[in-house]
């Protein structure tokens, strides 16, 4: 009886042990090509659209989702490159999770991370680089190539890790800005354009602030930083990031003010709190904040978008392939890239951002069909409508007449103007040493205080 | 191969392996070793040297106890009353007091939100009180059914027996109730006293941006410090068996009390 019992235990241990390591090894028979995706959570379009969803742009061009991306991805796929392919999709709910979940051996080919963690993964050489073929323009299906922001594109190559630039690695999905969301009957539009509104005693209990070490550390530095990002010749990205421990000391005074002020420190409850008027103002990423706007405009509440003019952040997630899930499989790596190309597609890009609220950072090149669903959504004809440039962004001449009224939502939200994102830098990967000085001084914020310590 | 009873256990000891011993032992592992997989006490050592995990330790116990108490005196009377009621009443009573456990707890927490918010006006103001009020709904039911049960089976002669015997009702509540009730009122305390220290969900859900333990080991996963957070889980497991021996050495000379599904 013992020895049965030693056997079975011995051969579960051996499947158990087993189960991290085999996927990574398994060759794929039938030549279909299985690509293991990992993506945050609600951030594609995962079809299932009414039919009157359907967006219908001037050239009479219709977009629905009606399956999901992922499944129409998989179809294209066959048909064009004459190859089958599996998408086992997968989801994750922070950057840290996804890092936790690959460091304890889950296995993904293509994930999409914040820039910080790219950053990380290319410090910890775990990313396979994006061929050369993936940016030639003049490939048909290269609709990454052919349609990604010259704007946003130029601001992620400025990001270097190692001598090497992320867009060696990093297909650029969606980016935006730090901003404020604020209730325009409660909150002067003055107060919510600075970070200094989340210590304003006005506001006491009423606002919100994010449960996120990074975001509500950079909202602290900027207070801090204050009078330095306002000077003329400002150095805006490495002023805000500074992670010195003199500056994490008195950014932990900050944000101890900070927490004492908020309502809450919250990770998805605000955009509800805004709707249901319990909270007046919120720091909220910029696609969050149309969503927001979108969830109070059906309850006839109109909310407000500021991004803070010292400085704020400007963050994006792009697609990357992982080296140890492609293992030098060049058939998994043009399928990986291949699905890049698809979700950068003009329709696609459209689909996402109508499911998901962010801004693409795909403008589409020479395709004029992003801009005309720009014109669709913001769009307006009416007298005292006022003209909008974008023309940055999209690399091209793209002016929209617009609602005045969008200057301060959803259109502001979504595609800010040049001179907002001139203020707004990039927040690197912190070193190791910086993670552990920031993560003290979290810890440290967040913990009881016994009374007398005052 | 004969069949033997024994067998019967070998789906549970195959669970129990996969699924408790070895992510005990990952976890025990990754908290005696530092970031290049050496052996080492540092992080044992660190916890007790920063003031801020301590003081976390302390508002986690001291979150504990409050819910536990307010539990007991909540649940030490209804408990009694349902025991005593009719007999044909006491199950519906004792259903109106276990429904609530079949609503998922975060519907129930969201739901608390909003009358909370509705009563207070501003929730933010009282963090402590509405994770006190927040915990207490969420356990109640733990400490009702034990008792319920210890009272439910009380050999009412004892108490005839008192008082024939000449005990007012305040000796008999102290010499004769009070005791008979031990077991029902140690096994509620394990039941509650626990899950409240780590249960940092309804603190989250509840605006109560105070870390407790739960709150805290997340914290360090977060900062990719896996060896200080499997740590303080290894700590917090080991403070966890110290208090479960402690009730079961006050268990022991009494019948043992099953917490679920009261007899009619």
């Amino acid at each position: 009886m013992k020895k049965v019992l030693v056997l079975l235990t011995v051969v579960t241990l051996l499947l158990a042990g087993c189960g991290g390591t085999s996927d990574t090894t398994a060759p794929v028979s039938d030549e279909v090509v299985t690509l293991r995706i990992a993506n945050s959570e609600e951030y594609i379009d995962e079809g299932g659209w009414d039919a009157s969803e359907t967006i219908e742009l001037p050239d009479g061009e219709k977009i629905r989702g009606v399956d999901s991306l992922v499944s129409d991805f998989e179809k294209w796929y066959q048909e064009k490159y004459g190859k089958k392919v599996r998408v086992l999709y997968s989801t994750y709910g922070t950057n840290e999770d996804l890092y936790n979940q690959m460091t304890l051996g889950n296995s993904f080919d293509l994930v999409c991370p914040s820039e910080y963690m790219i950053m990380k993964l290319m410090r910890e050489k775990r990313l396979e680089p994006l061929s050369k073929d993936f940016y030639d323009k003049d490939s048909v299906y290269n609709y990454y190539a052919k349609g990604v922001s010259p704007y946003i594109f130029s601001r992620m190559k400025q990001l270097t890790e190692g001598g090497e630039a992320l867009t060696d690695y990093a297909a650029g999905y969606m980016w935006g800005t730090l901003g404020t969301v604020y209730n325009p009957s409660k909150v002067d539009k003055k107060d919510a354009q600075s970070f200094l509104i989340y210590l304003n005693k006005k506001y006491r209990k009423r606002i919100t602030i994010k449960d996120s070490i990074r975001d509500t550390y950079f909202a602290g530095l900027a207070i801090d930083k204050e009078k330095e990002l306002a000077a003329p010749d400002a150095d805006i990205s490495s002023i805000l990031n500074d992670t010195s421990q003199k500056t994490v000391d008195s950014v932990e005074d900050i944000v101890t003010a900070m927490r004492e002020n908020a309502y809450s420190m919250e990770t998805d409850s605000a955009k509800q709190d805004l709707v249901t008027k319990k909270a007046d103002a919120s720091l909220q990423w910029s696609g969050d904040a149309v969503f927001s706007m979108d969830q109070a405009d059906e309850t006839g509440l109109k909310l407000k978008y500021a991004v803070p003019e010292e400085g704020s952040n400007l963050w994006f997630d792009g697609w990357v392939m992982m080296k140890k899930g492609i293992n030098g499989d060049a058939d998994k790596k043009q399928a990986a890239e291949a699905f890049i190309d698809f979700v950068s597609r003009p329709d696609s890009v459209i689909r996402n951002m109508y499911y998901i609220g962010y801004t693409s950072a795909i403008t589409g090149g020479d395709d004029p069909m992003i801009e005309e669903y720009l014109n669709y959504t913001y769009g307006s004809d009416e007298d005292g409508s006022v003209d909008y440039d974008v023309s940055y962004l999209f690399g091209k001449k793209c002016v929209i007449k617009t609602d005045p009224e969008q200057l301060d939502r959803q259109l502001y939200a979504q595609y800010p103007t040049e001179d907002v994102l001139k203020r707004c830098a990039v927040m690197k990967c912190f070193s190791d040493g910086a993670n552990r000085r920031i993560s003290q001084m979290w810890t440290n914020v967040r913990c009881y205080r016994f009374p007398w310590e005052g | 191969m004969r069949f033997k009873r024994s067998m019967l256990s070998i789906p549970y000891i195959v669970f129990l392996i996969i699924f408790v011993m070895a992510p005990l032992a990952v976890v025990v592992v990754f908290a005696f070793t530092n970031g290049s997989g050496h052996f080492t006490f540092e992080n044992f050592f660190g916890f007790f040297r920063s003031s801020r995990t301590i003081a976390t330790l302390i508002y986690s116990l001291f979150v504990a106890l409050v819910t536990t108490v307010v539990c007991l005196l909540l649940a030490y009377p209804t408990a009694y009353a349902l025991a005593r009621s009719g007999f044909k009443k006491k199950n519906i009573l004792l259903l109106l007091a276990i429904v609530p456990m079949w609503i998922n707890f975060t519907l129930r927490i969201t739901a608390l939100k909003e009358v909370l918010d509705f009563l207070e006006g501003n929730l933010a103001y009282y963090p402590f009180l509405n994770t006190i009020i927040g915990q207490v709904y969420d356990f109640l039911p733990f400490m009702i059914l034990p008792l319920f049960t210890v009272f439910d089976e009380m050999d009412k002669s004892l108490l005839e027996a008192g008082r024939d015997l000449g005990a007012d009702r305040k000796s008999l509540f102290f010499s004769v109730v009070l005791p008979l009730s031990m077991p029902g009122i140690v096994s509620g305390i394990t039941m509650v006293f626990l899950p409240a220290m780590t249960n940092y969900v309804v603190l989250d859900m509840l605006y109560n941006s105070t870390y407790i333990m739960g709150s805290l080991i997340g914290s360090y996963f977060n900062a990719y410090d896996w060896h200080n957070g499997s740590m303080i889980s290894a700590i917090l497991l080991l403070i966890i068996v110290l208090f479960s021996s402690i009730g079961k050495q006050k268990d022991q000379n009494s019948t043992i009390v099953t917490p679920v599904s009261p007899s009619p």
